[in-house]
């Protein structure tokens, strides 16, 4: 049976892992993602866990290492943040094409310069386009469960991909929150045995990793992009699997006293607890303000985006990122595209915020609102703004 | 001494394996040393390997899609690191034979790099797999250039020699440095079996790999692989240069095991270094004081390699 | 060097990319490439397998007397085997037209 603790969401996600039965963790320490790894390392270490904890030497290695433990057939797990995330990057982009279902935590913290340890989006936003489901959790239990849920979608044979769960660093990582953590014949109950398609085997020898000739990269290319947008359909019914054994539903995109909102808050990851908060004191106000909430980013979902709007006149979506020299943030960019020229479709609002650290307050999600019924009527200069910046 | 080496039986001339585990129709350029050591290699260890190999010479010419030289299972992932993905093809083994999820039988693993891949953007990768103690073999293939990106210089690349990136000019006479002693490396991170070897000894390049793959734990092979492309070498002369290379004493043929050097082939009477940079065009420029200059630290590194021999 | 094997589409394209077939690149003949190629004097040959095992293109094979023989789909013509032969019992010969 399941059993409600006090928790803190690092070890939480941990126990996922240890619970998920995994069979290989390869992984290298960055703050704030140690207490993940040092768990893992704890439990492996006390036979919690029949899993080999293989302590490599920077994150490269680690994720070099996720893939030939999932090329041989094994349930793999790893988790980075920030730099190390960026360290890894050249090899993320390869088990998406090659079908790894690896498992990653990604403890999202600022990137460098200046060095930074706290929390923003930066990280995982600069490697948005490498090929993997990603997925956001807003508090502890999520962290849990979404963690069981990637497991069961990478996968499914009709997957066969990479995915992540990315939890904020400190503001969620380092927390202690009550969360319900599912027991090991619940979680056997949701998640079956890793049976890849293929795997490095003398009996039945095959090449993996060939070099993409010009007459098939576009093919290679293509059917990983569209293996990626299928998977949706595996996404959902994890969920809905996951929701009918334990009673909660996940969807890819959630709403909060969105239905007659004229303006909606456009939050991803732990934020969104205090946009809730935010939304109900503008309702106090009389505001017709409600909130979305992306919780898979990739692939986008944007019928279920579309939906979630609904007839708001104006969205307020706000970055944890500020990529330099862009036209706005990543997420206002997928979502000016998303509605470009749809008829009747929000106008869009882009608010950097919350970078490196910087508390996202309920003022701050206030402010938002309160700019974007200003900006509704007089356009602004740019498509974004960095809120609580100081100018001098 | 390692219990594996008692019942080795040692390959020789009659004997040899005549199975190929790497099929013709490979891309390779005429008269490639690097891809007949690897095909040496792969008799010495049989069908029940598995190969991960670093971006090179030897990936793109055996396996471009969607066609492969490989008749053992085979993973790319990219330059520096096929040492992790070895570390977690091992570890993944590990776990799944205890689970019973795969048959209890051991299976060799093989981490493959050139010379840049290992002395230059893999070394750490490297070190970190030997430290951690995989049961694993990493062989460096070592053409001493980049040669899949047109012949720039490695660390491993020769004092004097002419690559892309270290011309000889008016201020310069080739490639400044000298060799990178990456058995050395190797050896300095206390595993049970470290060798260098070459396709010219064919019998003794293949008893040492067999022995690598016996070894429990982490073994490493340095394999000098000639390229004609890359030095300006006539193709039928490959074999002839790495005898050459040997005899001269500038490619010293040794096994440590468990920390001791034994020389496998001691060179009493060796040829003049001239005999070996004659020939290759990589060389061509090198002028008297230049060779001399060779000659003086291939003697220099020979006695301490025979005095560490003696010493172990 | 058109690959018209490699012409698949997205959906037809193996999984993951792999190829599925071991030992598959015997379907390329490098023997193309040659401009020389080596003959054997089987008169001279003492059978003693060095051209076969110098041989970086797994072209030379022994027949069923012990003799070897230049398999030319795939024999490049480096001359390797003329060069390290004991007995001097290949020669290479330019490939004609």
């Amino acid at each position: 049976m399941a059993k409600r603790v006090g928790i803190e969401v690092s070890i939480a996600l941990a126990e996922a892992v240890k619970l998920a039965n995994v069979d290989v963790i390869a992984a290298y320490p960055i703050t704030p993602q140690t207490h993940i790894v040092e768990h893992l390392s704890e439990v492996v270490a006390d036979g919690e866990v029949d899993a080999e904890y293989v302590p490599v030497e920077s994150e490269h290695a680690a994720m070099s290492c996720c893939c030939g433990s999932s090329a041989a057939g094994a349930r793999t797990f790893t988790s980075s943040s920030s730099q190390g995330l960026l360290l890894m990057s050249e090899i993320l982009f390869i088990p998406g094409p090659m079908r790894f279902p690896i498992v990653m935590a990604v403890v999202n913290r600022a990137l460098s310069a200046p060095i930074s340890i706290w929390n923003d989006h930066q990280d995982i936003m600069s490697q948005r386009d490498i090929g993997w489901i990603q997925t956001f959790a807003e508090n502890g239990q999520e962290a849990f469960d979404l963690t069981l849920h990637a497991f069961r979608v990478a996968e499914d044979r009709r997957v066969s991909l990479p995915m992540m769960v990315n939890i904020d660093g400190f503001t969620l990582s380092h927390v202690v929150e009550a969360v319900e953590l599912l027991s090991q014949e619940e979680v056997d109950q949701y998640l079956p045995p890793f049976k890849p398609r293929y795997r490095l085997d003398p009996r039945k020898p095959i090449t993996m990793g060939p070099v993409g000739i010009p007459e098939v990269y576009s093919e290679a290319k293509v059917a990983h992009n569209e293996a990626l947008k299928a998977s949706r359909k595996v996404i959902l019914r994890g969920w809905k699997e996951f929701a009918d054994l334990f009673g909660r539903q996940y969807n890819p995109i959630e709403t909060y006293r969105s239905e007659d909102a004229e303006v909606l808050l456009v939050t991803m990851g732990s934020i969104s607890e205090t946009a809730m908060t935010a939304i109900d004191t503008m309702r106090d106000k009389g505001q017709k303000a409600g909130l979305v909430k992306i919780r898979l980013w990739r692939p986008f979902p944007g019928p279920e985006f579309r939906k979630a709007a609904g007839k708001a006149k104006m969205l307020a979506v706000v970055d944890r990122c500020l990529p330099p020299g862009a036209i706005c943030g990543p997420v206002g960019a997928e979502l000016r595209s998303l509605f470009y020229k749809v008829p009747g479709g929000p106008k869009i609002f882009n608010f950097i915020a919350g970078l490196g650290g910087r508390d996202v307050t309920v003022e701050r999600f206030e402010e938002m609102v309160d700019k974007s019924m200003v900006f509704a009527k007089k356009r602004p200069k740019e498509l974004y703004e960095v809120i609580g910046v100081r100018e001098k | 001494m390692i219990p594996e080496f008692e019942k080795f039986k040692r390959f020789k001339a009659k004997n040899l394996p005549k199975e190929e585990l790497l099929a013709p129709g490979h891309r390779a350029c005429q008269g490639c040393g690097e891809v007949l050591a690897l095909r040496m290699v792969m008799k010495a260890l049989g069908p029940n390997v598995i190969v991960c190999m670093a971006t090179g010479c030897m990936e793109i010419v055996t396996t471009p899609y969607p066609q492969t030289a490989w008749k053992v299972p085979w993973i790319h992932i990219a330059f520096e690191n096929p040492a992790s993905v070895a570390s977690g093809i091992e570890s993944a083994l590990k776990v799944l034979r205890r689970k019973g999820k795969v048959p209890k039988k051991h299976i060799d693993i093989l981490a493959v790099g050139g010379d840049g891949a290992t002395s230059d953007i893999g070394l750490g990768w490297i070190s970190g797999a030997l430290e951690r103690g995989h049961d694993f073999t990493y062989i460096c293939l070592d053409n001493e250039a980049y040669m899949n990106t047109g012949v720039q210089r490695s660390s491993c690349t020769p004092y004097g020699a002419m690559t892309t990136t270290s011309p000889p000019g008016k201020k310069s006479f080739g490639q400044v440095t000298w060799k990178k002693n990456v058995p050395g490396i190797a050896v300095a991170h206390n595993i049970p079996y470290v060798a260098t070897a070459s396709p010219a000894y064919f019998l003794d390049l293949m008893n040492k790999v067999k022995k690598a793959a016996l070894v429990k734990g982490p073994a490493y092979i340095h394999i000098y692989s000639p390229c004609p492309t890359g030095w300006g070498s006539a193709p039928e002369r490959s074999i002839e240069f790495a005898k050459l290379v040997v005899e001269t004493r500038v490619f010293p043929l040794y096994e440590v095991i468990e920390g001791r050097y034994i020389m496998s082939r001691k060179i009493t009477k060796p040829k003049p270094v001239q005999k070996y940079l004659k020939g290759q065009r990589r060389f061509r420029h090198l002028d008297e004081e230049h060779i001399a200059y060779i000659q003086q630290r291939v003697n220099a590194d020979y006695e301490k390699l025979v005095r560490l021999s003696e010493i172990t | 060097m058109a690959n018209t094997d490699a012409i698949v589409g997205w959906k037809t394209i193996t999984f993951g990319c792999h190829v599925m077939e071991p030992g598959s690149s015997t379907k390329f003949r490098t023997g193309d490439w040659r401009s020389q190629r080596p003959v054997i004097d089987n008169e001279k040959c003492i059978k003693c397998g060095i051209c076969w095992i110098y041989c970086p293109d797994m072209a030379i094979i022994q027949n069923k007397d012990g003799f070897f023989e230049v398999n030319m789909e795939y024999c490049k013509g480096c001359g390797i085997c003329a060069h390290e032969c004991p007995k001097d019992a290949i020669t290479i010969v330019p490939e004609e037209g």
